[in-house]
């Protein structure tokens, strides 16, 4: 590793060059992965048209009466490019609609999932004692209790706004993670550099926060990479079973429509295969780019060959 | 042997709690160390020696009972808050660990962690390339990671690493083994220099007694958990008076002396099991002068001929001239 070193200058440029060299090493490394590439390129695609869905598409083209004398289940046509649902609304609008409920409700229930998750795993793995026992003993509970039955109960009492379902999946959905990072932490905690950490006279709280979380970051990037898409489709089944806001389409709620509409016995393809497929490629965009921050993220697997 | 005594350890002992039972590692050791001085602390793997070190700063494992007296300073670290304890660890005593290779963290640059301690006890002004170059590195290694590093400058990094808060004592923990000769001599020739320039208190710890002939002013051997005889490097060295250091000295060869080729010197049999230590001299098992009285008697360290040595052996005569 040669840096060129710039003159005499503060801390603070230095600390702003060193910032602005990792930054660039960063895009670097994430360029020189093309399925890292690609995979960004999908997720940065559905990201945009989700952000951009009001321009693209009028809201009111989602209302049960915006089909009112449009042909029902009509295949693509120059009018419609993805053809018309069983009510005549417009396919495409609802796909791309659908795009925003089912990206915010994913990344929203994985954010909660990852952070209840690693808390628990962390507190538990590191504190140990009482605390760790009663912490994996929730966790157990969260592990074996089925999720359908929870995440229903709890939609029907909290009521089926987008916000209480990414919650709902996130808070059914973290105990994995939390066994994951216990059994992570406890590798970790016994390694000499915690020691010497503790020897330098640091803090638990310094300990956790310097050395512990960086060396399980991988993991929880790894854990939440793999929790978007289980969230999705979480979303997916609740939706198919008649949760989640009525008046906003998401891909679950297309493919329940779809199912009960008979669309799958008529063969009315583009109204189930623009969602199946839009759920497989943003669940292989986030993997593909998980795996690849992964890479750049822990030093100890750079400068070894691409796996692929 | 100038100054104060910068440590100085009281009949401490150590005992282990585990599964099968309490295990006492460390059975009354006493020790001091002065300013500017080096203490070298011999002994096979198991006899005591890491867990000293470890406990001067009480960073044995929950559970451990640490009896005795540490007084670093004139402050007793076993009787310290956390807080202040918390304070003492790097600032008051410091520690170069074992391995190098682990003790660093591979997810983190150099430069980050050798002013972690700098950080953790708010200290300003001192910069990680400052202290980088004190231990013979470029400063722009600070932007490295660990595993971009040889061994002997990971040793050095550990070294700069324990000077950041300029501690009164160093505990250097086997800080040359599992590196080359060469590096060895260069990162020992680095302890010293430093040592001297700053007037450290260091305790060496080390089972290789080649390298303690080189660093210590003053040899402390162990074996079980008690010290077997101490006194000036050289002398012990030179003439042992306990036996296990005479079989310690021995299994050194000497170059050019070939009758220690033909007939090299060991010791038969490994150390005594912590757990189940022999009644008596803890050595008689493995004494190849052993009398009767060995095996019945707790020996004391008692003091041999007129300077600061002592050894605990029953075949010492004491200052009077008669076996007690």
């Amino acid at each position: 590793m040669t840096i060129a070193t710039a003159g005499p200058s503060s801390p603070r440029q230095l600390a702003w060059a060193r910032r602005r060299r990792s930054a660039a090493r960063f895009s670097r490394q994430l360029l020189s992965d093309r399925a890292g590439v690609a995979g960004l390129a999908v997720l940065v695609f559905f990201v945009v048209v989700a952000l951009a869905a009001p321009l693209l598409v009028s809201a009111s083209e989602l209302s049960a009466t915006a089909g009112r004398g449009n042909p029902d289940l009509a295949p693509p046509s120059a009018e419609f490019p993805l053809g018309t649902d069983e009510i005549g609304r417009s396919v495409l609008a609802q796909l791309i609609w659908g795009a925003r409920i089912s990206l915010f409700i994913g990344v929203v229930a994985t954010l909660v999932a990852v952070v209840i998750g690693s808390t628990v795993g962390v507190t538990a793995g590191f504190v140990g004692g009482r605390t760790e026992r009663l912490l994996m003993a929730v966790d157990d509970w969260f592990l074996v209790i089925p999720f359908l039955p929870l995440a229903i109960v709890l939609a029907a009492v909290l009521g089926s706004s987008a916000t209480t379902l990414a919650v709902v999946i996130g808070v059914t959905s973290w105990a994995g993670s939390g066994r994951l990072l216990r059994a992570q932490v406890l590798s970790v905690k016994e390694r000499l550099f915690i020691e010497r950490s503790r020897a330098l006279g640091a803090s638990g709280w310094h300990i956790v926060t310097r050395h512990v979380l960086p060396h399980t970051a991988p993991l929880i990037l790894a854990n939440a990479i793999l929790t978007v898409p289980g969230a999705i489709l979480a979303e997916s089944t609740l939706a198919f079973l008649g949760f989640g806001d009525r008046l906003q389409p998401s891909w679950g709620k297309m493919l329940e429509g779809a199912l009960s509409s008979g669309a799958l016995t008529v063969g009315a393809w583009w109204y189930y295969w623009p969602p199946g497929l839009c759920i497989v490629a943003v669940v292989l965009a986030f993997t593909v780019v998980g795996r690849a921050l992964e890479r750049i993220l822990d030093p100890r697997l750079v400068d070894r060959p691409m796996s692929r | 042997m100038t100054g104060s005594a910068v440590l100085s350890v009281r009949d401490l002992h150590v005992t282990y709690h585990g599964s099968s039972g309490a295990v006492p590692a460390v059975r009354g050791v006493s020790l001091d160390v002065h300013e500017g001085e080096t203490v070298g602390v011999a002994g096979e793997s198991g006899c005591g020696k890491s867990t000293v070190a470890m406990a001067l700063l009480r960073l044995l494992p929950a559970g451990t009972r640490t009896d005795g007296e540490i007084l670093l300073d004139g402050e007793d670290v076993l009787a310290m808050r956390a807080g202040r304890l918390r304070a003492v660890r790097w600032a008051g005593a410091s520690i170069v660990f074992q391995g190098a290779q682990h003790a660093l963290n591979p997810v983190q640059r150099i430069g980050d962690q050798i002013t972690e301690a700098l950080r953790v006890h708010n200290i300003k002004g001192t910069k990680a390339g400052s202290l980088l170059e004190l231990v013979g590195l470029p400063t722009r290694r600070a932007d490295a990671y660990p595993h971009e590093l040889s061994g002997g400058q990971k040793q050095r990094v550990m070294i700069a690493m324990a000077l950041a808060c300029d501690p009164r004592l160093l505990i250097a923990d086997e800080p040359t083994t599992a590196l080359d000769v060469m590096v060895q001599a260069q990162v020992l020739a680095l302890l010293e220099r430093i040592q001297s320039e700053r007037g450290l208190a260091t305790i060496f710890i080390t089972h290789d007694l080649s390298v303690l002939s080189y660093v210590a002013d003053r040899l402390v051997v162990m074996y079980a958990g008690r010290v077997a005889e101490e006194g000036p490097a050289a002398a012990v060295l030179d003439d042992p008076q306990h036996p296990y250091t005479r079989a310690l000295a021995g299994a050194f060869p000497t170059i050019g002396d070939s009758a220690s080729r033909f007939a090299p010197a060991g010791l038969p049999g490994d150390p005594p099991d912590p757990a189940a230590v022999p009644p008596g001299c803890a050595f008689h098992p493995r004494c190849p002068v052993v009398i009767d009285a060995c095996p019945l008697t707790d020996v004391e360290l008692r003091p041999v001929g007129d300077g600061d040595r002592r050894a605990a052996c029953l075949l010492v005569p004491t200052v009077a001239g008669t076996l007690s």
